[in-house]
Order: structure tokens, then sequence, then C-alpha cells
């Protein structure tokens, strides 16, 4: 049986409970996702693209999708505060699929900003949301259609032209529910002409919660001159599986700096699709997994270079212990006609317990002879000379492993683009590796 | 003493942007010119334009090389003509020898000129005998151009090519920028050892340093573009003692 | 002193008076020879006549069959960075051969214009006018015209002789290994062959022996509407060493020319084998008319410890290149090599690199791999590493460079990864660019132009991949190389 069915199934029996809880903004594309989804599948191992790890079997089990929008028994959005010393954030909170703002964040929101769930945008500002809503992400995948013909609700980030945010705006994630459930997350941000924001998002789930699947669709618009640093990070249980797709166009001139963090998973397959499709842009995109027991996770990126001299930059670090398993597929595409483009990726990985396997595909598909590609993939193990030299000053060789592999780490912390979260992110790295659960230990996410 | 090289108004810009405004100058037979100046002055533009350098467009003037239209022939037909450029900074080509690579060139002038090709062993003590001019080690001309060399053994081997190329004019583009004393000795060594009465040299230098080992005739200084000055060696003297800020000053009046 | 001197020399000699051709691909020429040619189309009595043709036993014939009926079955792969235009394969002919007597025992009993067509080649068939340490097998079409120097080799026990003969006097050897490489149920384009293979070479080296001499194939496709689906196996016992070269051209025609080969070779303990190819299929006009299409399968099992197995190909022909010679390292401490030289032109295209699969421990392997594209060309490096998770201690290095000339060609790296064990170390590095403007006007300012300037930097780019080749191969790939670029760049 195709897992696609049973939310087929679910929409068709329920569309007018899934489209009266939802905005017209949303609906208006649910009858071309349906369409698009009766004849196809999810993708699966074999698939190219997917030879690590099979969406529909993410999909497969019999997860419940709160469509009647029922408020969730949890009064975190009350009390909770992410205490990142030196980071003060403009903070709002997503309970399975429900955006809850924190008490202070409209009153400090700066004017013309908006952070708030997306069906409230929807129904404030339709034009806005329907110039944007589904314009990036292609409703022609399945998952992609899947998301849209589900999705009822998610989370808008616009920030208006020319406005530079002094503070980020901060989107936790939090998985609730003790029972199976799949939240269908959808985001838009959108950094208009000239403006500057920075945006961390954190994926809890907590340590009770049942099996839980996030399906999540991303699209990022960075307009003309706009700068925007995005730090994704994911910190979950192994129970958890996460299906990310995240689609960003950007105009000439403008930078993005994106770190996808995955401290601790289940199961995780993460789609990182960049387009580049005006002259000057410039794209810093890296990622570090850190894998143990039986977790998986799964990193895809693709930067397509559409416009002559745009910069991309790659790099991914994977760090595998037990029997953890990661993949890492990247491809750099540079059409004809983008001259002077200059494309590096770059994907370490280190292996550090017998059952671990790495599986790369760096990818180069270059349709231009004006440019300066390169990609290199290394696979292997802690440096064994550098472990015995500490040994020999003393360190414990436990004690020394760890430090190599957050040295291994350190150029992924540093492409960090908020500051005070660096600083953070060392010391949840270090207790990751450490064997410590990874977790920001006064977050009341995991009281 | 006739006339090899005649500039009138040489104009060339790179990106758009006017590097040399209107250069005039005029190398004889047997000749050394100094062209000395601060940096950003355009003078290795000037030598680059010279040798045809398609990165840089000439908007305008003309270069008599002994008759010919310079700036018409191609780099490599510059080359054939007699023209050669000892670069500041030359460029390593990996896997290519610079045995094969000197033959390609040797040849290629020789057909030039309508020859035939220079027979192997002809070559090969050609090779031996110039290489002892820049004191050049044999290991050096098996390996690829330029790749791996030192700062100094790539100025010994321009020189050295040089030597096998026998060119009428010579333009030494910083050759001594990166050099120790010694290796300057040779160099200059090598350069003096090459001059004839009938072939001249333009010595591109910051430092007075240089004109030590290879006396100039004349000396100019070059300038936002233009030649403001022009002496015999006493003037990289004075530069040497009193640094370019004066000729600044003077010129900004 | 003396050894750099000779160095130069060498390096002197290697680089041809001539390196400069006519641009022509100067061997589209076509025999005009009676040929015996089947029927053109494919079904089970076209197999059987090719089996009886040959006068095959029982069990190759059902060994054919059986892969035909398997090949029906599939679909032609097209995972491949390739455009591949429909192949009737009802409209080929898989069986022409040069009208003579059947296996001629002297060069007197050879056709002397066969003997000329080769000479034409540069692959005299006289034993007494070759080059001295090198044994020809010359296959043209559909079956093996002569192999030379076979009694000299016999003496020392190595067998080297066209596999429609070693099917007929080494019935065993062929039974054992046939197939034990590359199945016929491998891929789309093995199962073909493995039903209508016609002929190729046999080599077999015994225990101890290193072959003295070069042993080389020649492979011509002459006749038109036919495809050459040849069969390689190379057998090297204990301690033994061999290095063989292949070579291939095609006459030039409007119509696209299959041709589907197997290699397979096996390795055993601490035995080397060095497998070169110089491939110089006719690559189509500029404008993508004609040209083979290349689809071949090569791989090499080191099945003996220690044992090495070292690829080198220069690929410049065929109008669609899908090949990846592999390596299957599955004895402890064995070596798999791939070098590689792939330039594409005008509308070639070509998808090529390889796969190295670590199942022994301290395996090793190391790709080096240079692509070059100009014109409207698509060249791509594909490329697998894996490594088993038993397989410990094992250590790949890989370089892939892609150079650009012009601005419509395109160059892609697809490289696979799979390190299923924790005590590997495995390196991959690709860069792709421009032939540098730096470079060209350098040799210009020496007097070099443009043309001759490229052939230089394209050589000296090759140079790693072009050194392991056997001398005599290296100045040829140098010219080739020279040749396919001419014109690409103005």
């Amino acid at each position: 049986m195709n897992s696609l069915d049973q939310y087929i199934e679910l929409y068709l029996e329920h569309r007018d409970i899934v489209d009266s809880h939802s905005a017209p903004a949303l609906n208006r594309l649910r009858p071309e996702a349906l369409e698009v989804l009766e004849r196809s599948r999810l993708p699966h191992k074999g698939d190219e693209g997917y030879e690590r790890t099979s969406v529909d079997d993410m999909f497969a089990p019999d997860f419940g999708v709160n469509i009647s929008r029922m408020p969730v028994e949890a009064d975190l959005a009350a009390t909770f505060k992410c205490d990142v010393p030196n980071m003060s954030t403009l903070l709002g909170i997503t309970l399975n699929d429900t955006f809850h703002p924190s008490a202070t964040l409209v009153k400090r929101l700066p004017e013309g900003v908006i952070f708030t769930s997306l069906r409230e945008a929807a129904e404030k500002h339709p034009e806005l949301v329907e110039r944007y809503y589904g314009s990036l992400a292609p409703l022609t995948e399945a998952a992609v259609a899947l998301n849209t013909l589900l999705a009822q609700d998610g989370v808008m980030i616009y920030v208006p032209r020319g406005m530079k945010l002094d503070r980020p705006l901060q989107l936790v994630n939090i998985f609730c529910s003790r029972e199976p459930v799949m939240a269908v997350r959808r985001v838009l941000v959108v950094i208009e002409e000239g403006a500057e924001a920075q945006i961390l998002v954190c994926d809890h789930t907590q340590p009770e919660a049942g099996a839980s699947l996030s399906s999540q669709v991303v699209e990022i618009a960075v307009g003309r001159n706009a700068r925007l640093d995005y730090c994704d990070m994911e910190e979950s249980t192994s129970a958890t599986s996460r299906h990310s797709r995240m689609f960003v166009r950007q105009e000439a001139d403008s930078y993005l700096n994106f770190n996808g963090i995955t401290l601790s998973c289940g199961n995780t397959r993460n789609d990182y699709n960049i387009d580049l499709t005006a002259p000057g842009c410039e794209t810093r995109l890296s990622g570090m997994v850190i894998g143990s027991d039986r977790r998986h996770a799964d990193n895809n990126s693709v930067v397509r270079h559409l416009a002559p001299r745009c910069k991309s930059n790659q790099l991914f670090k994977y760090v595998l212990d037990d029997d953890s398993t990661g993949a890492f597929e990247g491809s750099i595409l540079v059409a004809p006609g983008a001259q002077h483009t200059e494309a590096y990726q770059s994907n370490r990985n280190i292996l550090a317990a017998p059952g671990a396997r790495m599986h790369t595909r760096p990818q180069l598909e270059i349709y231009n002879d004006d440019v300066k590609c390169s990609h290199g993939a290394t696979t292997g193990q802690l440096d064994d000379e550098a472990l015995f030299y500490m040994r020999t000053r003393g360190i414990p060789e436990r004690e020394a492993r760890v430090m190599l592999m957050q040295a291994f780490m350190t150029d992924v912390i540093d492409s960090v683009g908020i500051e005070g979260l660096r600083d953070r992110l060392r010391h949840l790295v270090e207790r990751r590796f450490a064997g410590v659960s990874a977790t920001c230990g006064d977050c009341p996410v995991n009281s | 003493m006739s006339k090899l090289l005649e500039i009138t108004d040489l104009r060339a810009s790179v990106e758009g942007k006017e590097i040399l405004k209107g250069i005039d100058l005029t190398v004889g037979e047997g000749e050394v010119h100094a062209i000395m100046g601060p940096n950003g002055s355009g003078k290795s533009t000037l030598s680059e334009v010279l040798a045809g350098n398609p990165a840089f467009t000439v908007t305008g003037g003309h270069v008599n090389f002994h008759g010919t239209d310079l700036l018409s022939l191609t780099p490599e037909d510059r080359s054939h003509e007699g023209l050669f450029l000892s670069f500041q900074y030359p460029v390593e080509i990996p896997g290519v020898s610079m045995t094969n690579f000197m033959r390609a060139a040797i040849n290629a002038k020789r057909k030039y000129f309508g020859e035939e090709p220079m027979p192997a062993t002809e070559f090969l003590k050609l090779m031996r005998q110039k290489r002892e001019i820049v004191e050049l080690d044999n290991k050096l001309a098996s390996r690829s151009v330029n790749e791996g060399f030192s700062g100094g053994e790539k100025k010994r081997n321009e020189i050295f090519q040089m030597a096998m190329l026998e060119p009428r004019l010579s333009i030494l583009d910083e050759t001594d920028s990166g050099l120790d004393i010694d290796a300057l000795r040779i160099v200059a060594g090598g350069v003096n050892k090459l001059r004839t009465p009938h072939n001249a040299t333009i010595v591109i230098t910051h430092y007075q340093r240089l004109l030590d080992y290879i006396k100039p005739d004349f000396v100019h200084v070059l300038y936002k573009g233009r030649i403001v000055r022009t002496g015999g060696p006493e003037l990289a003297l004075e530069l040497e003692e009193r640094g370019y800020d004066w000729i600044k000053e003077e010129t900004e009046k | 002193m003396k050894d750099q001197e000779k160095d130069i020399e060498k390096d002197l000699s290697a680089h041809h008076e001539e390196i400069i051709g006519s641009g022509e691909y100067k061997y589209g020429f076509h025999t005009d020879i009676d040929t015996d040619i089947l029927e053109r189309g494919l079904n089970e009595d076209v197999i059987r006549f090719i089996s009886a043709k040959k006068d095959e036993p029982e069990w190759l014939l059902e060994f054919r069959l059986k892969a035909y009926r398997y090949w029906l079955t599939l679909e032609m792969p097209r995972w491949a960075h390739l455009d591949i235009p429909p192949i009737d394969y009802q409209a080929i002919s898989y069986y022409a051969a040069p009208v003579q007597k059947a296996g001629p025992k002297s060069m007197d009993e050879v056709d002397p214009q066969l003997i000329d067509t080769f000479n034409k080649l540069g692959i005299p068939l006289q034993e007494q006018k070759q080059l001295a340490g090198m044994a020809v097998d010359a296959v043209m079409d559909s079956v093996s015209v002569k192999t030379t120097h076979r009694e000299k080799l016999a003496e020392i026990g190595v067998i080297f002789c066209s596999i429609s003969e070693a099917v007929k006097e080494h019935p065993e050897l062929v039974k054992r290994y046939l197939g034990s490489v590359v199945p016929p149920r491998d891929n789309y384009f093995a199962a073909l062959n493995s039903a209508v293979f016609s002929d190729g070479s046999f080599v077999y080296i015994p225990k101890g022996v290193r072959c003295p001499m070069e042993l080389s194939t020649y492979f011509r496709i002459n006749a038109g509407g036919t495809g050459q689906f040849e069969r390689t196996l190379i057998v090297a016992e204990d301690d033994s060493y061999v290095s063989y070269l292949e070579g291939c051209t095609a006459p030039m025609r409007d119509e696209n020319q299959l041709h589907a080969a197997i290699v397979e070779i096996v390795v055993e303990n601490r035995a080397e084998v060095k497998y070169s190819t110089v491939q110089n299929w006719y690559a189509g006009d500029k404008d993508g008319r004609g040209g083979i299409y290349n689809f071949v399968t090569k791989r090499g099992l080191c099945r003996g410890r220690d044992s090495k197995l070292s690829w080198t190909q220069v690929e410049t022909g065929s109008a669609i290149t899908w090949k990846y010679p592999s390596c299957v390292l599955a004895g402890e401490g064995s070596t798999g090599e791939f070098y590689s030289v792939a330039v594409t032109n005008n509308r070639q295209q070509a998808d090529t690199g390889t796969k190295m699969i670590h199942l022994g421990s301290n395996t090793r392997s190391t790709i080096v791999s240079k692509g070059i594209s100009a014109g409207h060309s698509q060249n791509s490096y594909r490329g697998l590493v894996k490594v088993a998770p038993a397989a410990k201690g094992c250590r790949n290095y890989t370089q892939c460079d892609s150079l650009l000339l012009g601005p419509d060609c395109g160059a892609h790296t697809f490289p696979y990864i799979d390190v299923l064990n924790d005590t590997a170390i495995v390196e991959h590095e690709a860069t792709t660019s421009k032939i540098s403007e730096d470079q060209i006007f350098y040799c210009n300012q020496r007097g070099i132009p443009t043309e001759e300037a490229v052939g230089l930097i394209v050589n000296g780019y090759a140079k790693e991949v072009m050194s392991k080749l056997p001398m005599e191969f290296a100045v040829e790939a140098q010219k080739l190389l020279q040749i396919t670029l001419e014109g690409s760049v103005g």
C-alpha cells in the first residue's frame, strides 16, 4: 500500500473540516495538490537521491493529524523561555503544529514585521501570503503536495523593506503528544529588499512524547541586497522522524548564511534547495550531524547557480558513533550563462565506531566554462597521532576523543551567524560528545 | 643609434578603468631604460600591454617596434618579432616540462621565419649552454614550467628563457622583487651577459637596488599612468634618497 | 646528472615533431573487402547461427541463450548523464567477418588487404615489422584476423589467442572463468554481449610468469550496419604479471554503430595486471552525425592476496561513452588503480569512471580522473568507492579534475562514496575550472600560438595519467588529445 493513501483518504473524508480550520490562501492550492498526489508516490530507497532514506516508510505509520485543530493541553507556552545567555530573542513556539506567540512577542515586534501563525497572516495579509505561499516549493513533488494538502497553519515571518532587526527571531517547535502524531508544518519567510534578519529555529521532542513525524516545508525569499542568517537546530528523540524540505530563492546581491545542526535525531531527512537567481548572490550553507545509537540523518543540498557572479560555499560535517548512519548528497549546478561562478562544497566525516556507516555523494554539474568549482569529501577516523600525543600529555583517551571531535566541528560552529548562539552551541556539542544529553539544561522543554 | 621602440600617446584600460593615460617613450638599440614609480602607477600594465595581454584594452596611441605596428600583432608574433617580457609573477604550468615548453617556443619562432625545427641534439646543447648563464640547475629544466620553483628560481628561469629566445627588446618587470642578494647578482649578471649593441632592455623596478647591477642609460618616473620625469642614472639615486612624495607633489601642482 | 639528461631526452622523443596533425580523423577510411555479413536482426536463431559459425560447444550456446532471454526482460539503463537516442536492435547485424581461410597459420594465408588495413592503422601484422616486445591480436568486426607471437609466448606457457580459439583449445579455462567476473545478468549491455559476443582476446598467464612482452589487441569496426561485441578474458595466476593494451578505431559513417564489449580480469595471489586503453572510435562529425556508441562493461576481480589491477584509459573517441572499468578488491591487501583521461569535443557525450569495491581488508585504491570538455560536449565522471563492513584498514584516494574549454560544454562529477567500516580512510577531491588565461598568455609571450599552447597545457594537465601508459601508446595518446581538441579554442 502506498503511504499516501491514508492521507488522501483522510483529506477526502474531512475536506470541509480541513478547509474551515484554515485560510483561503492555503485552501486555494489543495485541489491541485490532491491531483498531484493521486498520481504519485513518496520516494523510497532506490529512487535517485533517496538511496539511504525512504520517505515512504517515514510516512507509512498511522499518524494522527490534528485537522480539527484541537488545542494542545500544555501550559508550556506560558512558562517557556529559551535561556541562551547573551541572547535576547523575539520568541514564538509551535506545539506540535500550532503557533503560540510568547507573551511579549507582539508588543516587542518592530512595526511592519510579521512573526505569527500562517493562518493569521493569511487572514490579515492575504495578498502577501498568496504571493509567496507555494511560489518556491514545487507542487509537482509528492512531499510538497502532501504538505500543501494538509497544512492548515504554520508560521509566517516577514521583514519589510530596509528593516534591519536588532534581535533574532526564535521559533521553538515542540512535540508534546503521547499519541503518534504528524505535525504538518509550513513556514514562510520573506525578507524584503535591503532588510536584515536572524532566525533561530529549535526543534525539540519532549522525552515522554510518542512517535512523531514532522513534515515540514519551508519557503524562504531573500530580496535584493537583503541578508539572512538562519540557524535550524534539531535536538529530538529517537522516536522522532523529521522530513524537512527547504526552498530558497535569492535575489541580486543578497546574502544567506544557513546552518543546519542535527545535535540529536531519530530519523531525519533534510533537503536544502537554494536558487541563486540574480547576479551577486552569496550563500553559505553549513551543517553538522552528531549520530549515535541507531539514529539516521540524511542531508541533501542542491545549490543552483542561475546567474553570473554568485558565490556559494557548503560545508557539512558528520561524526557518527555506535550504529548510526549518515548520508550526504550535495549538488552544485552551474547553469549556462552563469559566468564568474565560484562554488565550493566540502563534506568531512568521522566514523567513531565499528557499526557506523556513511554514504556520500558530492556532485558537480557544470554547463559553463567561466567557473571555479570544487568539492571534496573525506571519511575517516580521529587522528591517531593527535590522540596519542594528547595522551602522552596526560589527557585521558575519552576526553581526548571528545576534544578532537569538538575541534572537528569548530568551523561549522564558527559559521553560525547569530552572536551568543555560538558559545551555547559549542557547549551543547561538547556535552553531546561527552555522552551527556545535549539539551539546554535550563530549557523547561526538557524538564 | 637607430630606434627600436617608439611609444606614442599609449592609453590602456582594464575593466573600464583607464590605467595608462598617454605614455610616450623611445628606446634605441643598445640602450637600457629604467622605469620607476610608486605602486599602482601603471608600470606592470605598461609591460603587459606591450606584450599584448588580452586582459587589457588599448584605447589609444601607437607603438612602433623596429618598423612593425606592435599593437596589431598577436602576443606570439610580438614574441617572434623579438619582444620578451620577464613576468613579475611567472605562472605555473603543471605537467608541461620546461624542455617541451622551450622547444615549442623555439620551433614556433623558427616556423614564423620559415625555418626548419631545431634538431633535438642541437636544442639540448643550446639548453645546456644557456642554462649556465643564469646558473640554472639541470633539475629545474626537467621539471614542469615554474611548478614548485622558489621565487628566485622563477626569476632565473625567466632570464634563462630570455637567453634561449634572444629577444631584441627585453622588459624586466620587477625582476628584483623577492630576490636575495646572491640571486639578484646572478640574474643581473645574466641580463648583462645577454646585452649586445643591437638589443635593448627596459627595467621596471621599484627600487634603485637592481640598477646597481644593471646600469641604466635613462631613468623614467611613471606616475598615475604618465611618464612625469626623465633623467639619467642620477634620478634613480635621487628617488632612492628622497622617495616618491616630491614627485607626487610636483605632479599634483 | 646523466639521469636527468636521459629524462629530458625521453621527454623530447615523446614530444612528437608534428604533434599538430591535420585535425581529420585519420582512421576514418573503410576497407572494401569481401565480408560475410549476417542479415540484420536479433533473435534466438541469430544466436544459434553465431554459435554454430564458431563451432561452439553446447554449454556456450546455452550461456548465450540464457543471457539473451534475460536481456529481453530488461530496459536500457537511463541513469547516466547521457542523451542516448533510441537504438533499434533489430537494425543491427550481429555478425560480420572478412572472408578468409579459417585460422590462418602463417602470414601468407592472411588476406593482403587485411594486412594492408592494419598497416594503415599503424599495426603491422608481420612480426618482424613490429615493435619489439609487443604481441598483437587484430580483431576486425566479429573475428580475430591474426594473433602474432603466439608460439614464442606458448614456450613460457602464456596463452594469447582469440577467444574463439580459446573456446576450442582451452575449453576448461574458458568455462571456468567466462562470466565469473561480469555475469550475464550484470547489466543490460552485459546481457546483450553475453548473448551475441563474437570475438576478442584470451590471455592466460601461468603461475610465476612475467609476460615478457606487451600483449595488445587492436579492435577495428569495418563493415557498415554492424555492431561489435567483443569479449576479453584475462587470467593472471599467482605471482604473474602482464601488461595488456587495447586500441580501437572505426570508419567515418553517418550511422551510429554500437560497440558493447565485456572485459573480465581475474588476478590471483600477488599477481599484477596492467590494462591500458586508447579509445579512438569514430566520434561523429562536428554536428554529432554518426559515431560509435561505446557501452562497455570492464571489471577485474583481485581475488588473490596482495594482487594488483591497474586500469589506464585515454578516451578520445566515440559519440557516446558509457564505461566504468572497475576493481573488485576481494583479496586481502589487494590494490586497484584507475587512471583516466576523457576528452570530449563537438557533440560527444561521455559518462565514465570506475568502481572500487573494497571487500578485503587492507585493500587500497587510487582514482585519478582528468576530464576535458570542449565544443558542445558533455563529460561526466561517475564513480563508486565502497568499503564493505568486514573490510578493515582500507584506503582510497580519488582526485577528479575537469577542465572546460569554451562556454557551451559541460563537466559533471558524480561520485558515490559508501563507507561501511570505521577503519577506512576515503578521500575524494574534485575541481572544475576553465583553462587558465594566464597560462595561455605566458605561452603566447614565449611565442607559442594559442592552439599549441592549449595542447601543451592540456597534455600537462593529463600527464599524471599519460605517464602510466606504455611509451609507444603515450606518444600516440598525446597526439590524439591534441587532434581531438583542435579548433576548440578560438
